[in-house]
């Protein structure tokens, strides 16, 4: 069982959070200017390293807030939790500059 | 080099002298400079590549390589569980096809898979549930596969262990009964594979990490491993849970994300289930060993995970949902649990074909049901390794499905939450 820390509640178990998948990731400014290929890559692929990863969760049995956070693919090491308003954190950061939706 | 078959003679005479002198099944293999053609990953469907690459297409030069052992990744963590009863065309030739090849494959092989078609029954528990299962069951049907609908005393009847009384939470109103499926012995068919493989003059070649790939002007001309650099005229990659990060050292993306998976067994007991029982509804699939245990699986972990374990929730409503089905096992001990790493793709259907690199071809995103498949995947991906060109059976199966939008939505046949 993960403990993770969400950034409103502090740690809790694993169980009082939802997964969201890859964090940051942006929807096109002018999706109908997309053609086909570009369109299938903002809606299927994702990254998918094995080590850190920016990963949103959501506190559904607590405050319900979504939140970002880097964690260890391989360790399951939540190495960071930051709010989605707040400045990535250096291990955040890190790892955005090689996960394709942090460019 | 000629091995003997496994037979009541054989088990005599090794039995005389103690079960130590039983020949290797696969030769212990060094990777030569340059093959014809290199699969990366020796589970089951790297493995059944390469036998059909050899026996179907005559190729002479193969070899798989694997970073750990022969069927230690997935192909030795699954329920075992074999069907073929999915909804669309596409699928249901594909997991058909795999399923008659599971029929012969023990004579195929001339090594005991233990495929043993005790049926699968797929449960329905609302008046949804049954109308989906009934459009399966026709689906299938038209698809020349053997599907019935039984109700809930046809349930009963097959397996009477279940509950099905009216004021359960969820009560089975009844289900679908595939026959022909059943469950194989997923150590077997790797060890088979590699053995018929091996004795084709395939070289099966483990403790053999790839570190990168050998791309020249986007073709792929070989891989760089952890014995060497070693050249190939195609290179098939097969490596389910760690697809993303082989196609990562290619050079292109995947749309499958690697999620933890984990089963487990009870403690031994007398024979009390005698099909395979799945419910989508309450999330529960379950079979019976022939040592008497009871094999039980999950769903997969929400969160992506490379860790090969995923977290003790995930079990605890997986027995939560067994014993919805089966209140009588509630005293049942569970021995053992363990995880393994699957690729899921958006449509719960795998893909099988060409990359944006010439010559390097993939077959992964099997998601939670890639043993059932065993055979038939390693035959359309042989057909596909070998004439460059996809199988009218897994050319449905393309990696550019998700930009033509042509996706094979299977999460209700997949009967486990992707």
């Amino acid at each position: 069982m993960l403990r993770i820390s969400c950034p409103w509640c502090g740690p809790r178990d694993e169980t009082e959070f939802g997964y969201g998948g890859q964090a940051h990731l942006k929807r096109p400014d002018n999706p109908e200017a997309l053609d086909d290929a570009a369109w299938a890559e903002f809606l299927f692929l994702r990254d998918n390293p094995e080590g850190p990863f920016v990963e949103r969760w959501v506190h559904s049995h607590g405050c319900r807030r979504w939140f970002n956070a880097v964690r260890d693919t391989k360790t399951d090491r939540v190495i960071a939790t930051y709010r989605p308003d707040e400045t990535p954190p250096e291990a955040a950061k890190m790892v955005l500059k090689g996960q394709e939706g942090g460019r | 080099m000629a091995q003997r078959a496994t037979n009541l003679f054989s088990l005599a005479r090794q039995a005389l002298s103690h079960h130590r002198n039983w020949p290797r099944l696969w030769a212990a293999a060094e990777p030569r400079r340059h093959y014809q053609a290199i699969i990366i990953g020796a589970g089951g469907h790297g493995l059944a590549t390469a036998y059909y690459l050899v026996r179907e297409h005559g190729l002479s030069d193969v070899a798989v390589i694997e970073r750990g052992w022969v069927g230690g990744g997935n192909t030795g963590r699954n329920t075992t569980i074999v069907r073929s009863n999915y909804l669309w065309d596409e699928s249901a030739h594909l997991y058909e096809h795999s399923l008659k090849l599971w029929e012969g494959l023990t004579r195929e092989l001339d090594y005991n898979v233990m495929f043993s078609q005790r049926g699968v029954l797929n449960l329905a528990h609302t008046v949804h549930d049954v109308r989906e299962a009934k459009r399966r069951v026709n689906a299938n049907r038209l698809n020349g596969i053997d599907a019935e609908f039984l109700d809930r005393d046809g349930v009963k009847a097959v397996c009477p262990g279940l509950d099905v009384s009216p004021t359960r939470r969820f009560p089975i109103l009844g289900a679908t009964w595939q026959k022909r499926g059943g469950v194989a012995r997923h150590d077997a068919v790797a060890w088979g594979f590699a053995r018929a493989a091996s004795r084709l003059g395939v070289d099966v070649i483990e403790n053999c990490p790839v570190e990168g790939f050998l791309i020249d002007n986007g073709v792929c001309k070989g891989v760089r491993t952890g014995k060497g650099e070693i050249t190939a005229d195609k290179v098939g990659i097969v490596v389910a849970g760690q697809s993303s990060v082989l196609a990562g050292m290619a050079g292109f993306r995947l749309p499958v994300t690697s999620h933890p998976l984990q089963a487990m067994v009870s403690e031994p007991i007398k024979p009390v289930v005698p099909c395979v029982v799945m419910s989508g509804q309450v999330h529960a699939y379950v079979s019976q060993s022939d040592k008497g245990e009871l094999v039980l699986g999950a769903g997969i972990d929400r969160r992506n995970g490379y860790g090969q374990r995923g977290s003790f929730p995930v079990l605890e409503q997986e027995a939560a949902a067994l014993l919805e089905l089966f209140p009588a096992f509630s005293r049942l001990r569970l021995m053992r649990s363990w995880g393994g790493t699957v690729d899921t793709c958006p449509d719960a259907s795998p893909i099988i074909g060409r990359t944006p690199i010439d010559n390097l071809f993939i077959n992964c995103g099997w998601g939670t049901g890639g043993f059932k498949s065993t055979p038939g995947s390693g035959w359309v991906f042989a057909h596909t390794l070998a004439t460059g060109q996809p199988h009218p059976l897994n050319a449905p199966f393309s990696l550019d499905r998700f930009t033509s939008g042509a996706l094979i939505d299977e999460h209700g046949a997949a009967g486990v939450a992707h």
